[in-house]
């Protein structure tokens, strides 16, 4: 049964995820750029994937080479959701 | 263009720890590596050498690589800026079979969880250049860059191809080795299926009850340079590689050639590109894997490329101490070979206490001994046989 897909859900999941791929807990937050916080594409890929399972919505496609932050992450996918 | 290639830097990970005097240190003293039956990395711990996410970007094999290369680029003196325009570095190195873990792990996923679950980095992690292409981008490495595949040689023929790249003023530099993660549950059973392994876990290798290789993993890593650029740069070089010979024995898919005819076929032609006769080897690194069937024929080989030499001079199998690294084995070896000719010493063939029939050369059995040569030059054969039939020699001399 896929959670729900509030933004609140949606931030918990992306901030548990995050330090998995050694990013520095302290330094994450909704401006932080993935760029600055050293997130590539084969991070996000993996981001995709945590999504997918946990809200069945994948962050996949064009519009992710276009978000820029961890705030822009999780309302793309807020978005899809609704 | 032919220019002499030198060695300025070593690292190894190995069943005898971190380092490569760790290696040359501990295998002199007759250390044994291998536990249960497997040479494993036991001292090797990611975290202490490696961030979360360079841990979690690399297979065990790329690991490594990655370890032995910040020893080996440090040693040179590489590690606060590069020496060479980056675009002349090239960065070649050799394996058996690639991330292998990563496969079997991404394979129990898939079948247990779907292919939906099959982590991302799968394909990155486990392909056979990934070691490759880490050591590239952790150094910002410009030059030719691309793995080299040939079973169990393929650590000696990655710096083989290093020494022609120098050579051919293609590049001044290569940072090359090889690097082998296979202790896993597919392998162990495949190497199982073909009878290869030792059901007793004893790497013996020329010893009459031996019986099979002992899986071992590892890395071993070198700085080779142009002799003139080193000089120019001010370096101090640790070993010449004189020589590289290559040959395939055409012969069968794992069996060696019982005549020994394709691996004295390489051993003659490193010592052809040295410039060097037989007389001139002062010590044999042997590929001595404790199978039946190699160390019958890599004796035959010896004594085919040696003639009378093949006597006279000392030849141990450094996988007596650490079992058999694959596609790492050939680099790891070449960095114990030098650092045993820098001490002049011969390490010892471990557990050989009972020599075969027809195996009667000096295997250094037990023992280290010293290489009494003298004023003559320090100058060794490594060598290595893979599956397939390739054979892969260097001919090294310390300095």
């Amino acid at each position: 049964m896929a959670a729900a897909i509030t933004e609140e859900n949606v931030q918990k999941t992306v901030f548990e995820a995050l330090p998995q791929f050694g990013v520095d807990e302290s330094a994450i937050a909704r401006e932080a750029t993935f760029e600055d916080l050293d997130v590539d594409s084969l991070d996000l890929a993996e981001l995709s994937q945590i999504i997918e399972d946990e809200y069945g919505v994948a962050l996949k496609g064009d519009d992710v080479g276009k978000i820029k932050t961890v705030g822009d992450a999780i309302d793309l996918v807020v978005s899809r959701g609704a | 263009m032919s220019r002499d290639v030198v060695v300025t830097g070593l690292g190894a990970v190995s069943p005898l720890g971190v380092g490569a005097r760790t290696l040359h240190e501990r295998w002199t003293a007759g250390t044994v590596g291998i536990v249960d039956g497997r040479g494993s990395a036991r001292e090797f711990v990611p975290s202490e050498h490696l961030t979360v996410k360079e841990a979690r970007r690399a297979d065990r094999f790329t690991q490594f690589a990655i370890v032995a290369a910040d020893e080996a680029l440090a040693e040179a003196g590489w590690r606060d800026e590069l020496p060479y325009d980056p675009t002349r570095i090239a960065t070649i190195t050799g394996t058996g079979i690639g991330g292998i873990g990563t496969l079997e792990r991404g394979k129990e996923i898939l079948i247990a969880e779907g292919a939906k679950k099959v982590p991302p980095l799968s394909v990155p992690l486990m392909m056979s250049n990934a070691a490759t292409a880490a050591l590239s981008m952790r150094f910002g490495l410009l030059g030719p860059c691309h793995g080299i595949v040939s079973a169990c040689s393929g650590g000696a023929d990655a710096i083989g191809s290093a020494k022609l790249l120098i050579e051919s003023g293609h590049v001044d530099a290569v940072v090359t080795g090889g690097s082998e993660a296979a202790i896993t549950p597919l392998s162990v059973a495949a190497f199982g299926a073909l009878d290869a392994l030792s059901p007793s876990g004893r790497s013996r290798p020329f010893d009459r009850d031996r019986d099979g290789f002992v899986l071992g993993e590892g890395a071993g890593i070198l700085v080779l340079e142009a002799a003139e650029t080193a000089a120019a740069r001010g370096a101090t070089p640790l070993a010449r590689l004189r020589g590289y010979g290559a040959s395939a024995d055409a012969y069968h898919l794992t069996a060696p050639d019982k005549t020994g005819g394709g691996p004295s076929r390489a051993m003659a032609m490193a010592l052809r590109d040295a410039g060097l006769t037989p007389d001139d080897v002062v010590y044999v690194n042997a590929h001595g894997t404790s199978t039946k069937l190699n160390d019958a024929a890599e004796t035959s080989a010896i004594k085919l490329a040696l003639g009378e030499r093949a006597r006279q001079i000392p030849i141990s199998s450094t996988k007596s101490s650490i079992g058999h690294l694959l596609g790492a084995a050939g680099a790891v070896e070449a960095v114990a070979t030098i650092l045993a000719l820098r001490d002049r010493i011969a390490p010892p063939t471990l557990g050989l206490e009972h020599p075969d029939e027809g195996l009667d050369l000096d295997y250094v059995p037990g023992r280290a001994k010293p290489l009494a040569i003298g004023d003559r030059p320090p100058i060794a054969l490594s060598s290595s046989f893979g599956f397939g039939g390739h054979n892969a020699v260097l001919c090294l001399e310390a300095l």
